[in-house]
């Protein structure tokens, strides 16, 4: 029954969100992670590369299903869904991996829509007791309605 | 940063991606909160971090997963493209802790971002190589195993 409770979550999808790319957005992330890549640094290189501009690194944007505070409007399906498997017994959340495929460039300036469904959820039965798998598939559009990528994050929940 | 392009026809099955240095400090992992607005505090606060049998504060898996993407793009250069990518949150990392405003407790690499070429292809008229990946920490460890799919260009155009 309680498993049931969790399946009925699979297929719900949050309220797009809008992101543009900022180009202090785009630097900020590539100095986080300590990545000086001239392609998310330097406009002259950018304009000269096969792109055309400064691009996003792969995985910007990567994670929209996060904590209260920041992305608002995905957050509501996430808290939903976290305090009904709280209540039914599986209160802690891990996340386990995450999976990409990148099909088209993200340029400066352009604005992203990202859509997220719960995907699936599976039961596991480990030394610890019953654990769920979460895979979250967020689709990534562009302006153009092209997709550019798809992220699936993984989450164990206990 | 400017290198020269990798090509396809330069990559063996077999051979390792050059390994990519990253020193993790608790002030990297505050820029990281910041970016990824990934703020649970167990990523910086030692308290919470000890209250959640933890210990310590822990380094964002996300921000491995980002430095993993790195270890490609370094490699592939401005012609290749990163197509697949995967990477699973198996092992807990530690940042060090600051000593200055700019330094670290100790002057060293944390961890090391390595890879192997698994197999060449084409497909599609796509000039593929697939890589095992990994995050690895001073002990050896693999604690954020990964794969990764890139198209390179071809010298044969």
């Amino acid at each position: 029954m309680l498993l049931e409770e969790a399946k009925s979550f699979i297929g719900k999808v949050a309220t797009p969100m809008v992101l543009e790319v900022e180009k202090g957005a785009i630097k900020k992330y590539a100095d986080a992670i300590g990545d000086e890549n001239l392609l998310f640094w330097d406009e002259e290189h950018g304009r000269n590369s096969r792109y055309g501009s400064i691009v996003a690194p792969p995985g910007f944007f990567g994670w929209p299903l996060k904590w209260k505070g920041t992305f608002v409007f995905i957050t509501r399906l996430r808290d939903e869904f976290m305090q009904r498997m709280a209540e039914i017994g599986f209160p802690r959340l891990l996340d386990a991996g995450m999976e990409y495929e990148f099909f088209s460039p993200i340029r400066v300036g352009d604005t992203l829509t990202a859509s997220l469904e719960i995907e699936s959820i599976t039961v596991k039965e480990g030394k610890r007791g019953t654990m769920l798998t979460c895979i979250n598939k967020t689709s990534y559009y562009n302006q153009f309605g092209v997709l550019v990528a798809i992220a699936r994050q993984t989450s164990f929940l206990s | 940063m400017t290198r020269n392009q990798l090509y396809w026809e330069d990559v063996a099955e077999g051979a390792e991606l050059p390994a990519l240095a990253k020193t993790a400090t608790t002030v990297m992992l505050v820029k990281w909160a910041s970016v990824s607005g990934d703020f649970n505090p167990l990523h910086y606060d030692l308290p919470f971090a000890e209250s959640q049998g933890i210990g310590k504060p822990i380094v964002h898996g996300q921000l491995k997963r980002a430095w993993l993407i790195q270890l490609m793009t370094d490699w592939i250069g401005d012609q290749g493209w990163l197509k697949k990518f995967s990477c699973q949150f198996r092992g807990m990392d530690y940042p060090l802790n600051m000593k200055s405003i700019s330094e670290p407790e100790e002057d060293k690499v944390t961890h090391w971002c390595k890879g192997n070429v698994i197999a060449k292809r084409i497909e599609n008229g796509e000039h593929l190589v697939d890589c095992e990946i990994w995050v690895e920490d001073e002990k050896g460890m693999h604690t954020t195993p990964g794969t990764a799919t890139v198209i390179l260009p071809s010298r044969q155009g």
